[in-house]
């Protein structure tokens, strides 16, 4: 007699996986409306040229009458020390700051994940020998180690985004390392050595599925630290310059007219915000989405 | 009766997870309450120690300890009952004992929360510890120098000390060795013999209550199917269930010859 | 116990599923020729076919609840098809044969000097013993899973810690192990299909759909519906992980199976349905087994011969029923009357004082003499060893015939410990004259 599956649970039904997705997308609001969120920025980055009410304004351009004015029907966002049309700027600033960001963790994941994945499941040697190299790089204080990158190379959005990616990426190894030694003692990975499945491939498709959840929420937090810290790197002097529209640059220039010219730190300031916010909602609602034991119906 | 359980349902919202007509252990009397995994036997100990909606359920029915209902006492009231009325021991012993402190500290802290004076606990940790067959100098160690079984021992000793009426023995032994479970086995009968105490062990090893148990109820989905003195019960089930359950069990088949 | 026409027991799963692709070859491994038995026989005497399965043990696992298969009284078991058919390579008498094994975790002698044979299946051999016996770790160590300090390991007459490349892929599909704990052995983001037909793709040796369809057949095998191929591990009760665990170790066509506490995670019904799962297993398939536990009514099911261990090292081994019915060893027949019974207890209990020693600091003389109720001066100075009392029994104990003796004259007594023999500090009670 051979034993018959008992039916699931109603909410447990398994889906094909494209329909998964779209099940996942509709039960799961938040993580939805991080995606649009995300979008919004995606289509107002590309289109930012045909958005701007000001294009040139995100270049070099220079009002000396339109100094400091608060928002208006002419400026929306008003306009900074030089004249220039925030809104125009932070419309633009959506090709830089972000993509700054998502270079950078498109980097320290590049370098991390491999690194500890090998280092946490291989163990031995290999993980001292990543591990005390990893320890190096996160005893110094990040900004500083920033810093002096940056001061080496020549100021630009490169430099920017090299010099986060080497005090990022470390941080990510040691998350991705605890998670791939904890998963690399796990029953199935011995059986799966018992079975003789060969280790890179344990490792590309048990130890790395299993690792990096974590990694995909810190990730998504981590996009609004990255956008700060470009932004202290900016103010210092190092990495983007003016007249760059970077959103951390405008804050950090825009500091110095707070009290009187609100709109000037604001408006860049809510838009790193909005940005962050739709990432670490997409972040979380990826993470649920890759769970097996999620369920997609209600 | 020491224990009387009436009419007791357990639920999770809409899911009943016990539906127990009837369930009651006397004085000297060891009581199994057996079943597979998911039979609600642990949530029952659970609601008789008051503690079911620490993990959401909700409880309805009656619940007596010679003659005081449980489930209409407050929690500070229940506190006085727990531990010193009713005694519980688990499957994992590590539940009763912190790796950080000394084992004798624990049960020291048990007997004195329940109002003993400092040389009344003392002398009363060291009589229950000889009751269960252990030297009272095993106090002075931490739980990591003391194996599963002394622990069993240990945890028992405190419902001794305290005197308690009723003791739950939730899989106490599910975790042990053999030889060693036999000795927590052997403890427990002694406790029924000498102090009377109203032992209700819960098991899914139908083998262990067959050795152990004066009666014996079977639970499956949350209701008790049989119920009965443990020799009747475990050799001519009337319960379809049962049987089923019996017939599952192997059996060692020896010869004597070699 | 007859199987009823149309009740949809099958008596082997569906040749359909298979492409053709396996490389089975054709001939038996009884072809090997008939093995001398080696003095002071251990397990499974070879030589003479193994004992078959005792239709008493086949119609109780017939009539367990959940159980997969029916045979008809007298039938021999089908012989598996041709795709089936182990991989036959085995040279010499054993299949597995492990020769002076002494494992260490720094200073822990996990295990300490200990030698078993297993013939080619289909055969049984039981491991018992207790936590800190060192069980587990040999049936590890005979899967190259641990670093051996000591000792050899062969299997079908190779030592296995010389495999390298094609040999060593080879030897991981002959061997292999079905782990005790079905929650973690499984990788919860891949579906059980996958999971099962996972190795197979790995040796390359069927295509990803081909694979697909001797998973089906695999869970068609071990009592599943094949719809489960489609399911997540969460989804499934603990029995049912099991036996899929059992499904992924078959996929590769093992001739030998270590089985590491199969059911003691299990409830009784779900363990039932595993030892009838593993008798009708190892019929089809001409398994050779290693049964690792601590329970001896399972040892008694489905193993024809026992090896009893103790703090890393063989106390006694034998055939399972005589073992068992008659202890040569102070422990065994501890052990024996510990083992709480459905019809009462057999044997006089007999209580072991304290607890089982520290492995880092093994007693002096013989292991088991801080606990044993015989034990006499000899035993502490010297450590006993491992001999043949009676043809086919090996047993590490000074007093061993006396145990015997006193066993077979009244089961279930012991024979009277001498006053100066009682272990100093003693707790127990000396077991009844």
């Amino acid at each position: 007699m051979i034993e018959a599956p008992a039916p699931l649970p109603a909410q447990d039904v398994v889906v094909p996986r494209g329909e998964a997705l779209r099940l996942g997308l509709r039960a799961n609001p938040l993580m939805t409306l991080g995606a649009v969120l995300c979008l919004v920025v995606i289509v107002v980055a590309v289109f930012a040229p045909l958005l701007a009410p000001y294009p040139a304004d995100a270049g070099s351009a220079t009002h000396p009458f339109a100094v400091l004015k608060a928002p208006s029907s002419l400026h929306w966002f008003g306009t900074d020390n030089v004249g220039r049309d925030i809104l125009s700027r932070v419309i633009f600033g959506a090709r830089v700051s972000p993509v700054v960001a998502v270079l950078v963790l498109l980097i320290a994941c590049l370098i991390g994940i491999p690194l500890g994945v090998v280092a946490g499941y291989f163990g031995g040697w290999l993980d001292e020998v990543i591990m005390r190299v990893t320890d190096i790089f996160l005893a110094f204080p990040p900004l500083l180690l920033a810093l002096a990158l940056a001061a080496v190379l020549p100021p630009s959005l490169t430099s920017l985004v090299i010099a986060i990616a080497v005090t990022w990426w470390p941080w990510y190894t040691r998350l991705v390392r605890g998670q791939a030694a904890s998963v690399a003692g796990r029953p199935y990975v011995e059986s799966c050595r018992a079975l003789g499945i060969p280790s890179y491939r344990i490792v590309l498709r048990h130890v790395l599925p299993n690792a990096v959840t974590p990694l995909i929420v810190q990730v998504s937090l981590d996009f609004g630290g990255v956008i700060l810290t470009a932004s202290a790197l900016s103010f210092l002097g190092l990495g983007a310059q003016d007249p760059t529209p970077e959103w951390g640059l405008m804050v950090a220039e825009g500091q110095n007219y707070f009290t009187t010219a609100w709109w000037v730190v604001t408006f860049p300031g809510l838009a790193i915000l909005f940005t962050a916010f739709a990432f670490t909602l997409l972040g979380d609602g990826l993470r649920d989405l890759l769970d097996p034991k999620r369920t997609f119906l209600r | 009766m020491r224990l009387a359980i009436t009419g007791l349902q357990v639920s999770f919202g809409a899911r009943r997870v016990v539906d127990v007509d009837e369930l009651h252990v006397g004085a000297a009397e060891i009581v199994g309450l057996a079943g597979e995994s998911g039979s609600g036997k642990s949530m029952t100990t659970l609601a008789v120690l008051g503690l079911a909606h620490t993990v959401g359920a909700t409880v309805r029915g009656s619940i007596t300890l010679d003659g005081t209902e449980l489930t209409s006492l407050s929690q500070r009231e229940l506190r006085e009952v727990r531990g010193r009325r009713i005694a519980a021991i688990f499957q994992s012993p590590a539940t009763a004992f912190s790796p950080v402190f000394r084992v004798g500290s624990v049960v020291h802290r048990a007997l004195r929360l329940h109002g003993m004076s400092r040389s009344e606990a003392t002398e009363a940790a060291s009589r229950a510890m000889r009751q269960v067959l252990l030297s009272p100098g095993l106090l002075d160690r931490y739980p990591s120098q003391l194996s599963g079984g002394q622990l069993q021992r240990v945890a028992i000793a405190i419902a001794l000390a305290l005197r308690a009426e009723v003791l739950l023995a939730d899989e106490p032994t599910s975790a042990l060795d053999v030889t060693v479970q036999a000795e927590v086995l052997e403890v427990l009968r002694d406790l029924r013999d000498s102090s009377g105490m109203a032992v209700l062990f819960i098991s899914h090893d139908l083998a262990v209550v067959a050795e152990l148990c004066d009666r014996v109820a079977i639970m499956r989905e949350g209701r008790i199917v049989e119920q009965g003195p443990a020799a009747r019960v475990l050799s001519a089930p009337a319960d379809a269930y049962t049987a089923d359950l019996l017939a599952a069990v192997p059996a060692i088949r020896a010869e004597g010859t070699p | 116990m007859t199987a009823a026409p149309g009740d949809g027991n099958k008596a082997a799963p569906p040749a359909a599923g298979d492409t053709g692709r396996a490389v089975a070859p054709a001939g038996d491994d009884r072809d090997a020729g008939p093995p001398v038995t080696p003095d002071g026989a251990a397990p499974c005497s070879p030589g003479a076919a193994s004992r078959p399965p005792d239709p008493q043990a086949l119609a109780r696992a017939a009539s367990r609840p959940g159980a997969p298969h029916v045979l008809a009284r007298g039938d021999d078991p089908p012989a598996p098809p041709a795709t089936l058919r182990p991989h036959s390579f085995v040279t010499g008498p054993w299949l597995l044969d492990i020769s002076e094994l002494a494992v260490r975790f720094g200073p822990v002698r996990a295990v300490d000097g200990v030698s078993l044979q297993l013939p080619p299946g289909p055969c049984g051999l039981g491991l018992v013993g207790e936590s800190g016996s060192g069980k587990t770790t040999i049936g590890r160590a005979a899967l190259r899973l641990v670093p051996t300090s000591a000792g050899i390991v062969r299997f079908a007459g190779k030592d296995i810690a010389g495999l390298r490349g094609k040999a060593l892929q080879d030897y991981r599909r002959a061997a292999q192990i079905v782990f005790q704990d079905p929650d973690g052995v499984l990788d919860p983001r891949m579906r059980i299909g996958a999971t099962i037909a996972e190795a197979l793709v790995a040796h390359r040796m069927a295509g990803r759909r081909a694979a697909a369809e001797q998973a089906r057949a695999l869970l068609a095998e071990v009592g599943l519906d094949p719809a489960f191929a489609a399911r997540y591990p969460h989804q499934l009760s603990g029995g049912q992980r099991q036996r899929v665990s059992i499904a992924r170790a078959l996929s590769v066509r093992p001739r030998l199976l270590v089985l590491d506490e199969p059911t003691s995670a299990l409830d009784v019904r779900a363990q039932a349905a595993i030892l009838a799962l593993v008798t009708r297993l190892r019929a089809q398939r001409n398994l050779a087994y290693l049964l690792i536990t601590h329970n001896l009514a399972i040892v008694s099911e489905l193993c024809e011969q026992t090896a009893v261990l103790y703090l890393g090292r063989v106390a006694e081994s034998g055939p399972t029923d005589a073992l068992l019915g008659n202890p040569a060893h102070p422990y065994t027949r501890a052990l024996r009357s510990a083992v709480p019974e459905l019809d009462g207890p057999t044997a006089a209990r007999v209580v072991l004082p304290g607890d089982a020693p520290d492995a880092a600091n093994p007693p002096p003389g013989c292991v088991f003499h801080p606990r044993c109720p015989l034990a006499v001066d000899r035993c502490r100075a010297e450590v006993p060893a491992l001999r043949a009392v009676r043809p086919g029994r090996l047993a590490a104990c000074h007093r061993a015939e006396e145990v015997l003796a006193s066993s077979s004259a009244s089961p279930g007594r012991a024979p009277a410990s001498t006053a100066e023999g009682s272990p100093p500090g003693s707790t127990a009670a000396a077991p009844p004259a």
